[in-house]
């Protein structure tokens, strides 16, 4: 008699498992009443019998993936965090696209790009056409490393700076420039990153939109007052107390080639301005990037999953996956010299 | 025929405004799904700010265009359609209705707002309503290469037996848009009544489908709008070749195409509700519903 008790919870147990293993089937209860009131004028020869509901992944009851943040901002610009996109849909969207990823290597800098190309190489854009846009003062001292089919390394030999601010800044008046004359003939979307990093996780089209920008991570927790926008109104970077929707990291930033050559443009230019009145912003190409895309909001927001610091902040349970992290550098020792 | 694409519209900058800021790190869990899996926005009460998308689409001077069909019995829905739509739809924007009728003369004039114009115009009526809904796709796309992509920047496709009861505006907007039916937001794909015969170019396999959407609502930029409905036309075609009409008529291929050209936006069923249903309360604000009425004498 035994056997048979235990079988009879066994039953039930598997019963209960089944409805309330998939977050996103309702009830069953609620299911049944659901689908009555699905029925309408019906012809006879077209009457669906209702199957036995089953596990689905797209239903609009489903509990979202991503409880814990947004996904979506006010403007309807996702924001992307693992487990919001399903790559498979997204990768056959895109396919026949090429993507042109722009980094700077300048003066010392050029010692990142061997670790940058290689990880990039497992995780950026994989099973897409890419091209690698490395601008540098020292062509000769681009690594070769090899590449997957459809990617190529493109050498942009340009002029260094004294100053590294000089140098951060330039940058959008050399992608401006570049975009004009090659990129919009070359690539379909832009990605302009920091070469100072390298990738660990997945970086795929899900990043690609008109327009998007990526969350700095020191800043995704806090209110407007506490981001480090240019606070003096003599700065064409300015942004007043209350205004300010996130505060975005220069390092990884893209979008069409059109406009991205508009965001380039437009900071740069506002950049000389700020030179002639004498003026820097305190962060610099950075404080003008989040001047325009407060202006000119971003059709997609990336999460810090998409650019993280281990070494300078504590990973929150929220961060699921590290896509793009910082390499460790000694600022005095690269800087300046 | 080909049709010259307009292109993108640069992002013009957003005036400096004061409204909250994004909360990040939201803790209370939504009720509706608002993002599909391949990243199109679902738009209901609640995940948008009014105020912010007017002004991102108030200074882009859009003229939305509007279709409805109105052939038989149906041109007595046109007035109480055309007023509701006054009063609630794409206000401060310019609208154009195109009305298509078999009977011009049955179409009610009602008052419209300022940069708000109504055109009337003439199609075959036929003895069969399905008829009459399966030529649809094919007037749409021939009015659109004719007319409307010299007149409109984004077009809309309603039915015409139903009513907006609340605004609907901007945050309509997108490349293609589609909205979910409200028989069938709770139920699992296999029960979606898609056209399950091989035969039919409408015809959805048993593991594929994302959401079942009305053919009461659907649009976006008249150029997308353009190659949607003449693919949907494309397909019927194919089907009345073979001497088989889908199971839901324009609506089965509506969805098939979906599938493979998935919307870039995506309307909950506030956009497009029954009113014999029961709301539920994750279904803030109904802004567009049937009206009560009897479908079989209205078809005979």
């Amino acid at each position: 008699r035994d056997p048979f008790w235990l079988c009879l919870i066994l039953l039930f147990a598997v019963l209960l498992g089944f409805y309330s293993a998939s977050p996103s089937t309702l009830s069953p209860a609620l299911s049944t009443l659901f689908s009555s009131l699905s029925e309408r004028d019906c012809h006879l020869d077209t009457c669906r019998i209702p199957e036995v509901p089953r596990y689905q992944r797209s239903h609009l009851w489903a509990v979202s993936v991503r409880v814990d943040v947004l996904v979506m901002t006010p403007w309807f610009a996702p924001i992307i965090w693992d487990g919001t996109f399903d790559s498979a849909i997204l990768d056959a969207q895109f396919r026949n696209i090429t993507v042109g990823l722009t980094v700077f290597a300048i003066k010392k800098y050029v010692v990142f790009l061997k670790l940058f190309l290689e990880t990039a190489e497992k995780h950026f854009m994989v099973g897409h056409k890419v091209n690698y846009y490395v601008f540098t003062d020292q062509p000769a001292n681009v690594p070769q490393i090899p590449l997957q089919e459809g990617r190529q390394v493109v050498v942009l030999e340009v002029r260094n700076y004294k100053r590294w601010q000089d140098i951060s800044m330039h940058r959008m008046e050399m992608i401006s420039n570049f975009s004009q004359q090659r990129f919009l003939r070359e690539v379909h979307y832009l990605v302009c990153l920091d070469v100072d990093m390298k990738f660990s996780d997945h970086v795929g089209v899900e990043i690609l939109a008109p327009l998007f920008g990526t969350l700095h991570p020191g800043f995704y927790r806090g209110d407007r007052q506490s981001f480090t926008y240019e606070r003096r109104p003599l700065s064409q970077a300015y942004i007043p107390r209350d205004e300010g929707d996130f505060y975005y990291a220069g390092g990884f930033f893209g979008g069409s080639v059109p406009e991205v050559y508009r965001l380039t443009m437009a900071c740069h230019q506002v950049m000389m301005a700020d030179q002639a009145n004498g003026i820097e912003a305190v962060w610099h190409d950075e404080s003008h990037l989040n001047r325009y895309l407060l202006y000119h909001k971003p059709s997609k927001v990336l999460s810090p999953e998409y650019l993280w610091d281990e070494h300078m902040l504590q990973r929150p349970p929220l961060l699921r996956k590290l896509r793009y992290v910082a390499v460790p550098k000694n600022h005095a020792e690269i800087r300046n010299r | 025929m080909k049709l010259q694409y307009k292109g993108e519209k640069p992002f013009q900058p957003v005036t400096p405004s004061q409204y909250p800021q994004p909360k990040l790190l939201e803790q209370k869990p939504t009720e509706l799904l608002t993002l599909t899996p391949w990243l199109a926005p679902i738009v209901s009460e609640g995940t948008f700010d009014p105020e912010l998308l007017h002004r991102i689409y108030q200074p882009l001077n859009l003229t939305v265009g509007v279709t409805v069909f109105a052939v038989g019995k149906y041109t007595q829905f046109v007035q109480h359609f055309l007023e509701s739509a006054e009063q609630f739809f794409m206000q401060g924007f310019r609208v154009h209705y195109y009305v298509f009728t078999n009977d011009p003369t049955a179409i009610p004039r009602v008052r419209l707002g300022s940069g708000r114009l109504a055109s009337i115009i003439p199609i075959q009526g036929h003895s069969r309503w399905e008829e009459i809904s399966t030529r649809r796709m094919e007037t749409i796309s021939q009015h659109i290469a004719e007319r409307a992509h010299r007149e409109i920047d984004y077009l809309f496709c309603l039915d015409v037996d139903m009513v907006f009861r609340n605004p609907w505006g901007p945050e309509t907007l997108g490349d293609l848009v589609a909205a979910i039916h409200p028989g069938y937001f709770a139920v699992p794909r296999q029960q979606f009544p898609y056209e399950r015969r091989p035969l039919s170019t409408a015809f959805v396999a048993g593991g594929e489908g994302d959401f079942y959407y009305g053919g009461a609502v659907f649009g976006g930029r008249v150029a997308r709008v353009y190659d949607f409905t003449r693919g949907c036309h494309m397909g019927i075609l194919a089907d009345k070749a073979n001497g088989i009409m889908a199971a839901w008529q324009e609506e089965s291929h509506l969805n098939r195409r979906f599938i493979s050209h998935k919307p870039s936006k995506v309307l909950s069923p506030e956009y497009l509700w029954d009113d014999r249903k029961p709301q539920p309360p994750s279904l803030k604000l109904i802004r567009f519903s049937t009206l009560d009425k009897d479908t079989d004498w209205l078809r005979s």
